[in-house]
């Protein structure tokens, strides 16, 4: 059975170990919160400024002046503290976010990621703090589904859509499968989702898989 | 005496000018001064560069700014919202020239107009379209972008508190945008939920000094101060 997108979150919780600082992008990326233990401490960090969120806040207990990237109501952990977006994004083109998670349209063997914009002419592009993000963060998982909606690969040789960084995804997790971006070799099958072949992994990709 | 207060936001945005680059604070609606905008709305600038996060939402703040052809240029990192009905409608028009800026190049680049820096290098964006046409240049193996400081003539920020010096004191996360605008402006106008005595603002509470600050301007929210839900 492959993972719907609340496992793929989980199974990407399992891998964040106490203590990393995490910044994690909208969509898909913000479920990874609900799934790492409240005893295991890491340090959620807010492209808007905010580090150390908590979860989201009960009903009657919402501050409107408490939000993360995408827009959604938050609280804050002990310990947390508040920058500007000047500083907020120091720390991140300054390398000192551990692990960024963001959703892609495509990821390349060679690690590159798009994941903006559909064409150069998109009706409304918008990057964000994306390639802030892929240029600076030490490491960058991408979660994402395998395929499209329609069935073609998401993970490919080469990305067709424009690029939002460069050689800098590490690993994949999607529905099927984790698989660890791997210099001068590729796509490395780090796990699959139970019950899921290689076999059938493969077909689904655009690029080549490698075992370890 | 030093007094930054001025008593009407008519008064907080007197004097600005046609073709203004006008540099806006928040992030999606969390500090963003929309009284200020509605105020320029009324005072009826034209031909206006704003740059600031987000394109706006719904027909209000800045979409409503748009909405009235008030706008010729836009500079932001996420015209996407829940519903972005006015920016991609001028923009499909071609009545509305977009520069999208990844989200720290636009406030380093701000940041740095208002330190004195023109210009810098980043890795942000090396290698994809929107570094197309800039300099680009290697340091220790890595590829960089150069990126230009963006100045604004006019920035828009809100506080929650203020003080006659101008000193700001930001809530929650409302600071995000907002001091880095108010550095980057020859003419910065702020509104603030409350003024403070001067002496009343912890030192290590504010968040822009006032010496960044010319005008502020007192919105009293009352008990009303929640926003509506748009970002």
């Amino acid at each position: 059975m492959p993972f719907n997108r609340d496992q793929m979150a989980a199974r990407l919780a399992d891998d964040v170990p106490e203590g990393w600082c995490v910044n994690l992008g909208i969509g898909m990326p913000t479920m990874v919160a609900n799934y790492v233990p409240p005893t295991r401490e890491v340090i959620f960090q807010s492209e808007n400024g905010v580090i150390g969120m908590g979860p989201a806040p009960k009903e009657g207990e919402e501050d409107p002046w408490l939000i993360n990237a995408g827009k959604q109501l938050i609280t804050l952990a002990k310990g947390a503290s508040f920058v500007g977006h000047a500083d907020s994004f120091a720390m991140i083109r300054g390398g000192h976010i551990d692990l960024c998670v963001l959703g892609g349209f495509e990821v390349a063997e060679n690690g590159d990621l798009a994941n903006w914009a559909t064409s150069e002419n998109d009706t409304a592009p918008a990057v964000g703090g994306a390639m802030d993000l892929a240029a600076g963060a030490k490491r960058l998982w991408v979660i994402m589904e395998h395929t499209t909606k329609d069935g073609r690969p998401k993970i490919v040789e080469r990305c067709g859509y424009p690029l939002t960084g460069l050689a800098c995804v590490n690993r994949v997790y999607t529905n099927l499968a984790v698989l660890d971006v791997v210099e001068g070799k590729g796509f490395v099958v780090r796990d699959l989702a139970p019950g899921v072949t290689l076999e059938e992994v493969q077909a689904k990709t655009g690029a080549t898989l490698h075992t370890q | 005496m030093i007094n930054k207060i001025v008593q009407s936001v008519a008064e907080a945005l007197a004097g600005v000018r046609d073709g203004s680059t006008v540099l806006i604070g928040g992030f999606g609606s969390v500090g963003q001064p929309d009284v200020l905008i509605e105020g320029l709305i009324e005072q009826g600038a034209r031909d206006l560069t704003i740059v600031l996060n987000n394109a706006g939402a719904g027909r209000v703040g800045v979409a409503k700014l748009m909405d009235q052809g008030q706008v010729r240029k836009i500079v932001c990192s996420f015209p996407r919202s829940k519903d972005p009905v006015v920016f991609e409608t001028l923009y499909r028009e071609g009545k509305i020239e977009l520069e999208l800026v990844p989200q720290g190049t636009l406030a380093e680049r701000i940041r740095a107009a208002g330190a004195g820096i023109p210009a810098f290098y980043t890795a942000t964006a090396a290698g994809t379209l929107l570094a197309r046409g800039k300099e680009s240049r290697e340091f220790e193996g890595k590829t960089y972008v150069m990126e230009r400081a963006l100045k604004g003539d006019v920035a828009l920020v809100e506080a929650w508190e203020a003080d006659r010096w101008g000193n700001l004191v930001y809530r929650g996360s409302g600071g995000n945008f907002n001091p880095i605008m108010a550095m980057g402006a020859e003419l910065t106008i702020a509104q603030a939920q409350h003024i403070r005595e001067l002496g009343e603002l912890h030192p290590h509470m504010v968040g822009t000094p006032g010496v960044y600050v010319n005008r502020v301007v007192q919105v009293d929210r009352g008990g009303d101060w929640l926003k509506p839900e748009q970002v």
